[in-house]
């Protein structure tokens, strides 16, 4: 599937997260091992796979926050702690914060330098290229009519646009999702994925998003990671989420169910903290 | 040491620092283990606060101290039972609220003190209790005050006791759940007012939640976990008030220290039990 | 307006607003981030440590600041990694500091009785402050605390306020989140420490918490909202000590909590009627992509 945008700062051909046989581990015990897949710059993709098999933590190698046991993993070409300005992230969110008095644009802002010691001075040089910009990441992800209004009176859908633009406001070239549609009723969960889509063909953005139900978003992604069984595959979503590829790596009877209207339901021994165990 | 004993008995004060120590422990060794069921220990802790004022304003009045507390501590009760089920928790206003509110209490409490100039002796006994000024009078008050309130808690208990445990439940069977957590906080007010008259308004802590809190760790079942924090508080409040006797310390870093210990050794008790 | 020109002749009164000047601000902008993280009860479990701390050097004649911040700093560490790993509940955590206060009565105790009645004051001015009685050391060792403390929450000012309000993708964006979080408990117990002697360990809550309230009511900028804590912090207590000095039967500290206090009904009385005000007369607007 080709993309809409092409890469212009890497070489031609340079994939947006290349792994190679990597694996990861946490206190000793393994969570996935041996993931060779390739993303490619532009692409929408979700990570899917059952509870506590290890989509958050792909992300947090991506991140760099947790090391590779073994293999590599490199985004547009570099490893994971070079890589991390290129990257936006936006965490797991627990629960919707009604008491949050700071003004959502604030919020986004501190995507962009909230990471700068000392408080920014009111007259300071670049304050006006620095409103510019969270102006424009507001526009792009549809929150600049509720910008001035405090993070806490924000309903769910719109706290997340608000964090989408703080994740994209430093211009990443790929944006990490984890778990953005919990909590969100179907309508927001589709209105936030067609705005990670749009992210991704009209800002060139990578989008990889780790999700628990793939039916709102069937319809935007480009391909799926699926992670089960201590490993992971990629391909086109029709091409991975079938009977005989998840059952595969499920190494149990899995049936993948289409009703009338296109929606997937995956059925089957599905044991939610499968751990995979290594013998190493 | 019986002679010791009798003659510590021989004094008015004592018999009326044991008597209310002692109906004291009852009440809040009972009103107690629903605390520490509900997790309202916080809650106890700020309501107890609102005792200092109360008192202070009480004795600059003329009036006796324990009217000053329970008034003020049940009223406050029904204010935060009445007001605070908010729709929407607003969780870091309402910690900033209660920070503001016990600060100025405090201070209030300060001022009338200073009024009537007490200053420390006042501010110590009030903030941290004392047993030599109960008087007869206020001693048969605090008797009354606790056998109303543990007769309404015999009404309510298990009620009380289905709500603090499932709500969610105890709403769907028809149990009064706003009423009966509103009922409760105005018992709550009542117990600390009586607790605060021995602890002091900031120790309260000691009787009303340190022994049901030991029980909790030691017996699971409600009646025999009252019976337990009962006993607890009891042994709390006797040898608190003996040892002040014959030592000179001052009971409120007995009682509090001597519920330390008691918590403290049910823990240890509970894990060694499960090794 | 003789009197208040005759208010700065006295040294004691110079002395008493120039130590307040640095604590207010430091314990107003220590408040706003009290409040956004949650942690005001922690603040109020420090004033407890401050109180016994301060009790105990009056009755064994130590040093009394230098043994308070010890005291202080040590309980912030303590308290920073209880919060950060283990789940210590309410019961736990409240039995700790009821001992912490219990210990603080047993030393009280120990300084009466070591002492005549006429110096009796001390444990008075533990618990509620004695600023009138600021020597001009104190007061200068007050203001340079102060700055100390105001220049270093200035600083992490930005990654703390980033930090509060989302960990992960502060952690993500390089922030040692941790780390923070506990140089700002030990910031928060220093200005504790200094502020006993201003409002006196039982009422710094007020100076820390009340402000940050007003202020959350006023603005939902970030910075403005800080500086809005410290101004009201500094308003409040300028206004306790010339209420104080004014009518002497005032304490000071509690003219000062009085202030706050007036400050925050109005502040919060104000927005709740202009919120319901509102609603019955707009109609609210549509909003983009819901």
């Amino acid at each position: 599937m080709q993309s809409a945008t092409h890469d212009q700062q890497a070489p031609v051909g340079t994939a947006a997260l290349q792994l190679e046989d990597a694996a990861v581990s946490r206190g000793g015990r393994s969570i996935w091992r041996g993931v060779t897949l390739r993303v490619e710059p532009g692409e929408y993709v979700a990570v899917l796979g059952p509870n506590g098999v290890g989509k958050s933590t792909l992300l947090q190698a991506i991140l760099g926050l947790l090391p590779l046991t073994s293999g590599s993993l490199e985004i547009f070409g570099r490893p994971p702690h070079q890589a991390a300005s290129l990257i936006g992230y936006l965490p797991q969110r627990r629960s919707f914060d009604s008491s949050l008095r700071l003004r959502a644009r604030d919020l986004v802002r501190l995507g962009l330098d909230g990471n700068r010691w000392g408080v920014p001075l009111p007259f300071a040089p670049g304050g006006r290229e620095i409103a510019k910009r969270i102006d424009e990441v507001l526009e792009v992800v549809g929150a600049a009519a509720y910008a001035e209004r405090p993070v806490g009176e924000l309903s769910g859908g719109e706290q997340q646009r608000i964090l989408i633009a703080r994740a994209l406001v430093r211009r990443p070239r790929m944006l990490l999702m984890d778990e953005p549609l919990e909590s969100l009723d179907l309508g927001n969960q589709q209105a936030i994925s067609a705005l990670a889509r749009d992210i991704c063909r009209t800002e060139g953005v990578t989008v990889i998003m780790v999700a628990h139900d793939v039916n709102p978003i069937l319809g935007d992604l480009d391909r799926v990671i699926y992670m089960a069984g201590g490993s992971a595959v990629i391909g086109r979503p029709e091409e991975v989420i079938t009977s005989e590829k998840l059952s595969a790596l499920y190494n149990a009877h899995i049936e993948v169910l289409r009703t009338s209207d296109g929606r997937l339901f995956v059925v089957g021994q599905q044991p939610e903290a499968i751990s995979y165990h290594a013998h190493d | 040491m019986i002679d010791a004993l009798n003659q510590l008995f021989s004094y008015q004060f004592m018999q009326n620092a044991f008597l209310a120590g002692t109906t004291a422990a009852v009440l809040a060794g009972i009103v107690g283990y629903f605390v520490v069921l509900r997790g309202e220990a916080f809650a106890g802790h700020t309501l107890a606060i609102v005792g200092f004022p109360g008192a202070a304003g009480a004795i600059l009045f003329g009036l006796p101290q324990l009217l000053g507390l329970a008034v003020l501590c049940t009223a406050s009760g029904l204010g935060i039972g009445v007001l605070g089920r908010g729709a929407v928790r607003d969780r870091r206003a309402e910690s900033a609220a209660i920070g503001t509110i016990q600060a100025f209490l405090l201070a209030l409490g300060f001022l009338f003190v200073s009024l009537y100039k007490g200053l420390l002796e006042g501010v110590n006994s009030i903030l941290f209790g004392t047993f030599l000024g109960i008087t007869r009078e206020q001693a048969l008050l605090l008797l009354v005050i606790a056998v109303v309130s543990l007769a309404a808690l015999m009404v309510i208990g298990r009620p009380l006791l289905y709500v603090s445990v499932d709500e969610p439940a105890a709403a769907a069977a028809g149990v009064p759940v706003r009423a009966l957590s509103i009922g409760f906080l105005v018992l709550l007010g009542l117990a600390i007012a009586s607790t605060a008259l021995i602890t002091g308004a900031l120790l309260v802590f000691a009787l009303l939640v340190m022994p049901a809190a030991a029980a909790n760790q030691l017996v699971v079942r409600p009646g025999p976990a009252m019976v337990v924090s009962v006993a607890l508080a009891l042994a709390t409040v006797w040898t608190g008030l003996t040892i002040s006797y014959f030592t000179d310390l001052p009971i409120g870093f007995l009682v509090t220290v001597i519920g330390f210990v008691i918590y403290v050794t049910a823990r240890l008790v509970r894990r060694l039990g499960r090794a | 307006m003789d009197v208040l020109n005759g208010m700065f002749a006295h040294e004691f009164m110079r002395n008493a607003l120039l130590a307040s000047t640095g604590i207010a601000l430091a314990a107003g902008l220590a408040g706003y981030f009290l409040v956004l993280r949650g942690q005001v009860f922690a603040a109020d479990a420090l004033s407890h440590v401050a109180f016994t701390g301060g009790v105990a050097a009056l009755a064994f004649g130590v040093n009394e600041l230098l043994g308070l911040i010890v005291a202080t700093v040590l309980a912030a560490v303590i308290l920073n990694s209880l919060a950060v790993s283990s789940r210590a509940g309410d019961v736990e955590i409240g039995v700790l500091f009821a001992l912490i206060l219990g210990l603080g009565v047993l030393f009280i105790s120990i300084y009466v009785s070591g002492h005549s009645t006429s110096n009796s004051q001390g444990g008075v001015g533990v618990l509620f402050g004695s600023v009138f009685g600021i020597s001009s050391g104190q007061a200068r060792t007050a203001v340079l605390v102060s700055i100390g403390a105001v220049t270093c929450l200035l600083v992490i000012a930005r990654p703390l306020l980033y930090a509060s309000v989302d960990a992960a993708a502060a952690a993500a964006q390089g922030i040692r989140v941790g780390v923070l979080g506990g140089a700002f408990l030990v910031v928060v117990a220093v200005v504790a420490s200094e502020a006993v002697q201003v409002t006196g360990a039982l009422l710094i809550l007020g100076l820390m918490a009340t402000p940050a309230a007003v202020a959350r009511n006023l603005t939902t900028r970030p910075y403005v909202g800080m500086a809005l804590s410290a101004g009201i912090a500094l308003v409040a207590t300028w206004s306790g000590l010339t209420l104080s000095y004014v009518a002497p039967t005032l304490p000071p500290s509690f003219a000062m909590m009085a202030v706050l206090f007036g400050l925050y009904l109005l502040a919060t009385g104000t927005v709740t009627i202009v919120r319901t005000s509102t609603r019955t007369r707009v109609k609210p607007s549509p909003v983009i992509g819901e």
